[in-house]
């Protein structure tokens, strides 16, 4: 599907603030090319319209409750144009520098928002750069992972860092489990290894990432492998370099 | 440098021992019948002399300190130093007497004080403990100056670096989002726009204002907080409802400046704009028991990820309480399920205390 061959482009405002709304609309006013399709107050009706109405442009707050700015994105899929919004967050704005993303500040001025839609305008149909390295690269230095996003379907589910028991690879896709419940989500073992607290998650096996709070016991398992037992009853294979991560982690603990 | 040697202390310490010549003359003039302006000549320099030799004492008070010594050889070094310094003295007196007197008189003086030198040199070592326990005093002195000067000087550098913090305290993320808001509102409503321009200017000047004084009544503080929430619910509109509970003999309470408007950023930022459909916030406040009470409470998600300067408030309001009142004030934070509560309590000091 090429964007420009249509008439009218679809844009979705998306802010949780009613004024902030309004603002992107009285701009886009004047661009009779740009027919206004929704407007979301938060991140899951975004989700929601994304699928209904299959805009080409979103205008997207990054704060917002419940879901990110980014959030959304990782959501929907990159192949949306989106100019992020945002008040006041320099990692962001570095984050949009970095990986070219158009975004506007508050207070939008109309100089910048036609500079902004111009350049979204010749970049419609073009991919947008990975939410999730978006996300990696707008998260202040130091801080970890906090939540995860997954989408089952059209259902979102948020899992919060603390609840997430292990992770297991599968091809290209992580499982994650969490209060006795997987959920699949494409991303691969080693980038969600980098954005965990390493002194929370280890490594325990190529294809393992463990919670250490959830590790009851270790077992020996065969001549050089182990097992590690989790509190809800999981046995996950210990590879010798993950023993060795865990020891050391454990003796840091100390 | 001898502390004595500083604003005129030397003559107070050379006038306290007038007493002592002029006893020691009389003594002189008729146990020794001497003249009055013999026995001036003698005592004068003689005391004079011991008066600095005293001073002397300094030394080894400074070099055994009342705590950290042991008392054995506490007693030694004022022991030795006082027999050393009065049997220089008594030296020092004979000399005297042999220059000014005759050659007979000096010889019935020497008759008649013969049996009182014991008693005469133990006068001289008990004037020099004397000194000793003066120079304690005085060193004594010297330290707790010090020491308050020391406070002083670092209370000036602690209220220095919290009205930096103050002045970071106006939340950019604020500023500009009530600006955005400004700047819709001109288009829909341009006069609910001006009533905002004037709301965030009264809230910026207040801050302003606020941040210099050391207290505030807390009716001063409700004033800033008012305008605040009101500025917050033009931007959140429906999402954000208030409910304030405030006792009317709370208003005159002083409390330092700004430390409530953290606590209800906090719960607007890291509550009520945490979910999408809003929530509430409260604010109660009373005095009771000597104590004014603040409560701030909110509704919130408790799965939300905490934002990144979640709890940067909270500490910053915790640090300044402690530097204000120590111990006495308590700040408690609980997270009851879908309920976020700060409670903070401080002793009152109200304006007819003070």
């Amino acid at each position: 599907m090429n964007a420009s061959t249509k008439k009218r482009w679809r844009a979705l405002i998306v802010d949780d603030e009613e004024l902030a709304r309004h603002i992107i609309r009285e701009l886009l006013q004047p661009h009779t090319e740009i027919e206004v399709a929704a407007e979301c107050a938060n991140g899951f009706e975004a989700v929601k319209a994304c699928t209904e109405h299959k805009p080409d442009l979103i205008f997207l707050d990054v704060q917002m409750p419940k879901l990110t700015g980014f959030d959304v994105l990782e959501l929907i899929g990159e192949d949306v144009s989106v100019i992020f919004v945002t008040a006041y967050d320099q990692y962001a704005m570095r984050a949009f520098e970095v990986h070219a993303v158009d975004y506007l500040l508050k207070p939008i001025g109309k100089q910048r928002f036609e500079e902004a839609l111009e350049r979204a305008k010749s970049r419609l149909g073009e991919k947008m750069p990975s939410a999730q390295k978006l996300a990696d690269s707008a998260r202040p230095p130091q801080q970890f992972l906090e939540r995860i996003v997954v989408k089952d379907g059209t259902r979102v589910t948020l899992i919060p860092i603390t609840k997430l028991d292990y992770v297991e690879a599968q091809d290209d896709y992580v499982a994650l489990a969490s209060q006795g419940k997987k959920h699949l989500k494409q991303q691969t073992i080693a980038s969600l290894e980098a954005c965990l607290d390493p002194s929370c998650f280890v490594r325990i096996h190529r294809s393992y990432i463990v919670n250490l709070e959830r590790v009851v016991r270790i077992e020996p398992y065969g001549k050089e492998s182990r097992l590690a037992i989790l509190g809800d009853g999981a046995r996950l294979p210990v590879s010798r370099n993950g023993y060795a991560r865990l020891q050391t982690l454990l003796d840091e603990r100390k | 440098m001898h502390p004595l040697f500083k604003r005129g202390r030397f003559s107070l310490y050379l006038l306290a021992w007038v007493p002592l010549v002029i006893t020691s003359i009389y003594v002189l003039e008729t146990r020794g019948g001497l003249g009055w302006w013999q026995a001036t000549a003698i005592a004068v320099p003689v005391f004079l002399v011991y008066a600095v030799l005293c001073l002397f004492a300094w030394y080894p008070c400074r070099a055994t300190p009342l705590t950290n010594v042991s008392f054995i050889r506490w007693v030694l070094t004022h022991l030795i130093a006082a027999i050393f310094i009065s049997f220089v003295w008594m030296q020092f007196g004979a000399l005297v007497s042999y220059a000014v007197l005759s050659r007979e008189q000096f010889a019935a003086i020497g008759q008649e004080f013969r049996p009182q030198v014991n008693a005469i040199s133990t006068i001289g070592i008990l004037i020099y403990l004397l000194s000793v326990a003066f120079h304690y005093v005085l060193i004594a002195m010297e330290d707790s100056r010090r020491a308050e000067s020391q406070t002083a000087e670092a209370r000036i550098l602690a209220r220095d670096a919290e009205l930096k913090a103050l002045k970071a305290q106006i939340n950019p993320h604020f500023l500009f989002n009530s600006l955005n808001s400004i700047s819709a509102l001109t288009s829909i409503d341009p006069s609910r726009a001006r009533d905002m321009c004037v709301l965030l200017g009264e809230f910026l000047r207040m801050t302003l204002g606020l941040g210099e004084k050391t207290v505030v009544r807390f009716s001063e503080e409700l004033d800033l907080l008012q305008k605040y929430l009101t500025i917050e619910k033009i931007r959140f509109g429906e999402r954000l409802k208030t409910q304030e509970m405030i006792q009317e003999e709370s208003k005159a309470c002083l409390l330092p400046p700004l430390l409530l408007q953290p606590l209800l950023e906090n719960a607007i930022r890291h509550g009520i704009a945490s979910l999408p459909e809003g929530g509430e916030v409260r604010l109660t406040a009373e005095r009771q028991n000597g104590r004014l009470e603040i409560l701030v409470e909110n509704s919130w998600d408790p799965d939300a990820p905490p934002r990144r300067s979640n709890g940067l408030g909270l500490r910053n309001v915790k640090q300044r309480l402690e530097a204000r009142y120590g111990e006495d004030a308590l700040l408690r934070v609980v997270a009851d399920g879908e309920l976020f509560q700060v409670s903070l309590s401080i002793p009152i000091e109200s304006e007819d205390r003070v």
